[in-house]
């Protein structure tokens, strides 16, 4: 027995090389892993020449231009619900930008660390008008599609049991499968974060005659991850995040950026971009890394106004993702 | 009653010809539809259905059907809407691999065809250098679809659609032939540990839904792996199928063994061979023949089995198919798309079987 | 005479080389596992998780939409598993039951003189088994969510329904006098029995036959009725009635379940009836010949002298289509049928213990093979035990 656990510990000792941190891994292999959604309009999605779009897909490539300098250096590792913590636990994945949801117990007890909220989102229902319910709270009775494996399957169950109210759970794996049951009229209602079920409106033929209730029942801030005990990458991912918004603020966009490049009066501004002060140097990176972030896609608007915003299918209205100073709770700290 | 004719016979009367009901069109309809009262009802139902089912099938399939336009919404007929194959059908062979890359994968499956002939048939020229060519065959393969050497490199996630059930489904049963050789063996091995370990590893393997060794390469592998190393999910998921069909095809081959006559065994032994040099030289060689039918019946049971990688987030066929209806501009067509995966399948599955039956009946002639 | 085996010679003595062999493969294994063993303890300690099985017992908080014993959110881990465990279950014996039976009639139809039947058949076969049944199960639910909605339900005299959701019929509720009824029934299915021996034996002594099916049928069916309706008729049934969303009451058979139930059965009844038919192919034409001078009637010559001595041929390959049956419908998930693997998958996903429920996974599945391909044996013998 002492001489198995002997060979154990040699085995560790042979097989634990000390990790060199998740910064150089991505810089040795020359790309990104990003784990995403498997298809969610909007938020992942191929176009025609099946390439991945999206605003989860987005920091993905703003991620890979800040570190590597090109925003096409990533690969995309496509996850369900099921397979994204474990594909993140066990370093298949670099960061996790899938639409999940920030709480207690993936923080502290799956260990992992959200490097912030890109997208401040609550859990809706959508249904037919033609049912002529208001509230959720009218729902007894009813058919519900909800996605296995989610947050939003254990705030449902909260909610009518805290409610009183009885309901059949339709659990389905996908939302592509949760859109085909819910047209299907398998179910009365779909429940999801308010942006998916906004984007799975969007791809109704007649979305008109669907609407999203005016309630929401949960908080879900959703945001991207990445494993526990490596600060340095974890800070990475957190200010390029930040960056995005902070860009916004300050008024810094994909088409104005070379202008300012050339110095501008905000301080802010020259350290953001690197043409003041050494914060690039601070994460690990080179000076220009918010410059490249910028420029795979624009700042934090540019990128919501592109793939969710009032122009695009989704027509999501910028709500509590405005900035704070107009009106929602975006809120980056100052890039000091 | 008319008494006897005195006149001798000496002439064969002619045949009289069979009862008009016994033969022709008649006889045939009566003899294969309508020999009884309830064949009769089964009959005349069956053609009841029939011509309800075949024009409606017919009707949407073919005949109101449309084959062009850019998104459904060109499509204005009644039946089916097949304007996406024109667009999307790279997608659906090739996954998301390079459009200007593709003539690769193009290539590679060309070449599996000189390279699997001289496993399956023998007596042609050159077999020696096929045989060799075969062997390379998959360095030459995983080069062509994966790049290097002077090629441009494309990565695993790029690979999909039915290219993706064709290199899980091939290399699944090509890496398990070896493995299962050696599991049959084992199993038949009369040292006790190795049988056991044979036997331990071969139930466990088959005792287990394909689905939840699927979750292992998926969630599990990774832990098991040093933390530092990673391996691609598409190799991950190779090592469980491998793992998954390896079992099956010792089983397979454990078939083959057993029916090598004993004589063969014992003609090998009296010649002094020792047990690898007669398993290499006599018994195998006879039992893998034996087994190739069984070997190719695995191949379309895993063939089959390879549309259960969607459930672990890869997109196979079934997984472009997906995809595809989820885009805005093909929204709805679920069911031309799984009647095309469908067909798809059951043209490649049904032809195997085919040959897999000829192969079998080959081998029963060739032994008699 | 056997030599000694010294470390000198071990190489060249073939138990010696046997040992050494042996050894090892016994040290590979040992050090695969423990390479597995150390790596995913590093793992998990890098990630910050616990392991074992502790979890089981924390709430559940997620709901179960087909349960076979009580269940809520408020359940534990444990509890939903089992659930998960049952709804296994139940898909993997309904299905085996009628796959039996879609396999035998489809395998005897098959050879039937009819040339229309035995074409029909066998498209029927080649099709169902050229097609990935992952496809086949989606293709069954896509039917059967395209019924009508639940607004437009077929109705079946006004107690049970058809719809989009299902099918939903009446469930019993038994009072108190219907355990006269279940009496009644025990007593008549002992006295069939008793009545069936008698029979037998006497058909042995004198060769004078006695109607069993008849007098079986009065026995079962008739006694029993005429208690029930002669106590009140001790049952009310729980007919549903239609809700704003959905129907009330009775029982639901959700659509999940009945495509899994039918691709799983079709599917496999495809795979037996071949089986079924080599099986009927192997007797040899002698056997039937003899029966049918006998003086046998067709369909006894099947029942008595065909099927028996096919049944030794069919048991073995049958065993591993079931286990098979059972093993596929885990399929369920692509569906959300909430068996084992699926509920599983979101325990997994809810409390991060991987390694555990995968484990889970392969013990209850292995059991369950175990078992099944037990009892087949013990089948097998009692069956082969009639060969003489």
């Amino acid at each position: 027995m002492k001489r198995f656990s002997l060979l154990i510990a040699a085995m560790t000792l042979i097989s634990g090389v000390a990790s060199a941190g998740t910064l150089d891994d991505v810089k040795k292999r020359g790309a990104l892993q990003c784990g995403i959604n498997t298809g969610l309009a909007g938020f992942a999605y191929t176009d025609d020449n099946g390439k991945w779009a999206g605003f989860d897909v987005a920091y993905c490539r703003a991620l890979a231009s800040a570190v590597l300098g090109n925003p096409d250096k990533v690969k995309y590792v496509n996850l369900t619900g099921k397979n994204r913590f474990p594909a993140l636990a066990s370093g298949e994945i670099d960061v996790l930008s899938r639409n999940t949801t920030w709480t207690f117990s993936r923080d502290v007890k799956l260990g992992f660390t959200f490097v912030g909220v890109s997208y401040y989102d609550g859990q809706g229902f959508i249904g037919r008008k033609k049912l002529g319910v208001k509230s959720a709270k009218e729902l007894d009775g009813a058919s519900i599609c909800i996605q296995t494996g989610t947050t939003t399957e254990l705030n449902l169950a909260d909610f009518f049991r805290v409610n009183k109210i009885k309901y059949e759970p339709v659990p389905i794996e996908t939302n592509e499968e949760a859109r085909k049951a819910y047209l299907a009229e398998r179910c009365d209602v779909y429940t999801t974060d308010a942006s998916g079920l906004a984007a799975t409106k969007s791809t109704f033929a007649d979305a008109d005659k669907h609407m999203v209730f005016p309630e929401i029942i949960s908080k879900e801030p959703l945001g991207p991850l990445v494993r526990q005990g490596d600060d340095a990458w974890a800070d990475i991912a957190r200010w390029t995040l930040n960056a995005l918004i902070n860009a916004e603020e300050y008024g810094v966009t994909s088409g104005n950026i070379d202008k300012m490049l050339k110095g501008t009066k905000n301080p802010e501004i020259n350290r953001m971009l690197g043409t003041e002060g050494s914060l690039g140097e601070m994460l690990g990176l080179q000076k220009d890394w918010a410059v490249k972030a910028l420029k795979a896609g624009g700042n934090y608007g540019e990128i919501f106004d592109r793939y969710l915003g009032e122009k695009t299918p989704l027509g999501l209205s910028r709500g509590l993702n405005a900035l704070w100073n107009n009106g929602g709770v975006l809120y980056a700290p100052p890039m000091r | 009653m008319n008494s006897p004719s005195n006149e001798a016979i000496t002439q064969y009367k002619e045949a009289r010809p069979p009862p008009i009901a016994s033969v022709g069109i008649i006889g045939w309809l009566r003899h294969n539809l309508f020999s009884s009262v309830s064949n009769t009802i089964l009959t005349l139902v069956s053609i009841y259905l029939l011509s309800i089912a075949i024009p409606a099938i017919v009707d949407w399939v073919i005949l109101s059907s449309q084959i062009s336009g850019d998104t459904r919404f060109d499509c204005k007929v009644e039946g089916a809407c097949w304007a996406w194959i024109d667009q999307r059908l790279g997608q659906f062979l090739f996954g998301f691999y390079p459009a200007s890359e593709r003539w690769r994968v193009v290539i590679a499956f060309i070449l599996l065809f000189p390279a699997l002939i001289p496993w399956l048939t023998h007596g042609i020229p050159g077999q020696r250098y096929l045989r060799w060519f075969s062997v390379a065959y998959p360095v030459i393969a995983t080069i062509l679809l994966a790049g290097g050497f002077g090629l441009q490199e494309v990565p695993t996630d790029k690979f999909g659609g039915f290219m993706l059930n064709l290199i899980v489904g091939l290399s699944g049963i090509v890496l398990s032939l070896p493995v299962g050789i050696v599991l049959a063996l084992g199993r038949q091995s009369k040292l006790p540990l190795i049988r056991w370990f044979s036997i331990g590893f071969i139930e466990a393997v088959r005792g287990v839904p394909l689905i939840t060794l699927l979750f292992v390469s998926n969630i599990l592998l990774p832990i098991f792996l040093p933390p530092d190393v990673t391996l691609d999910s598409i190799i991950r998921v190779i090592i469980m199928v491998t793992a998954f069909a390896s079992a099956y095809m010792a089983e397979v081959i454990r078939g083959g063994l057993q029916a090598i006559p004993s004589g063969q065994y014992e003609a090998a032994d009296a010649m002094g061979l020792n047990y690898w040099k007669s398993m290499r030289l006599i018994i195998l060689p006879q039992a893998l023949r034996v087994s190739i039918p069984g070997i190719v019946n695995t191949f379309i049971g895993l063939f089959k089995d390879t549309t259960l990688v969607i459930v672990i987030g890869l997109f196979d066929i079934l997984g472009i198919a997906n995809a595809m209806v989820s885009n805005p501009d093909w929204l709805g067509l679920s069911t031309e798309t799984y009647v095309f995966v469908a067909a798809f399948f059951f043209a490649v599955c049904f032809s195997m079987s085919r040959y897999s039956m000829w192969l079998e009946r080959r081998l029963a002639r060739q032994r008699h | 005479m056997t030599n000694r085996i010294t470390l000198g010679n071990i190489w060249f003595d073939k138990r010696g080389r046997g040992y050494l062999l042996q050894l090892l493969v016994l040290f590979c294994v040992a050090i695969f596992l423990a390479v597995i063993t150390s790596n995913t303890i590093a793992n998990l300690q890098r990630a910050g998780l616990t392991s074992g099985f502790g979890f089981l017992g924390d709430q559940a908080f997620f709901d179960i939409n087909q349960r076979l014993i009580d269940y809520t959110s408020q359940s534990s881990f444990g509890r939903a598993l089992i659930v998960g465990l049952l709804n296994t279950v139940l898909v993997s014996s309904l299905g085996i039951l009628t796959a039996t039976l879609i396999g035998f009639i489809a395998g005897v139809l098959r050879l039937s003189n009819n040339w229309l039947i035995s074409r029909l058949i066998t498209s029927y076969v080649e099709v169902t088994r050229n097609v990935p049944l992952l496809l086949q199960i989606i293709f069954w639910w896509a039917i059967l969510t395209s019924l009508p909605k639940v607004r437009e339900s077929i109705s079946i005299f006004g107690v049970s329904f058809i719809n989009n959701r299902g099918l939903r019929a009446p469930s019993p509720n038994f009072e108190d006098p219907f355990i006269w009824v279940c009496f009644a029934i025990v007593v008549c299915l002992l006295l069939t029995l008793a009545l069936y021996v008698w029979s037998g034996r006497r058909q042995k002594l004198t060769g004078e036959t006695f109607p069993i099916p008849l007098a079986g049928l009065f026995l079962l069916v008739i006694t029993p009725l005429v208690v029930f309706y002669s106590l009140g008729q001790p049952i009310n049934w729980d007919i549903p009635t239609r809700t704003r969303f959905n129907f009330r009451g009775g029982f639901n058979i959700t659509p999940e379940l009945l495509a899994l139930w039918i691709a799983l059965a079709t599917y496999t009844g495809a795979f037996i009836s071949e089986i079924v038919r080599a099986g009927i192919l192997s007797v040899s034409t002698g056997q039937s010949e003899a029966a049918l001078s006998l003086g046998l009637r067709k369909n006894q010559t099947m029942r008595l002298i065909i099927i028996p001595q096919a049944l030794r041929v069919i048991i073995p390959p049958l065993t591993s289509q079931y286990l098979n049956l059972t093993k596929n419908s885990s399929l369920a998930i692509a569906i959300g049928y909430q068996d084992l693997v699926s509920i599983g998958g979101t325990i997994l996903n809810q409390s991060g213990h991987a390694l555990e429920v995968v484990g889970i996974w392969m013990f209850v599945y292995l059991s369950l093979s175990l078992a099944t391909s037990a009892f087949m044996n013990w089948y097998n013998k009692r069956i082969s035990l009639v060969e003489r």
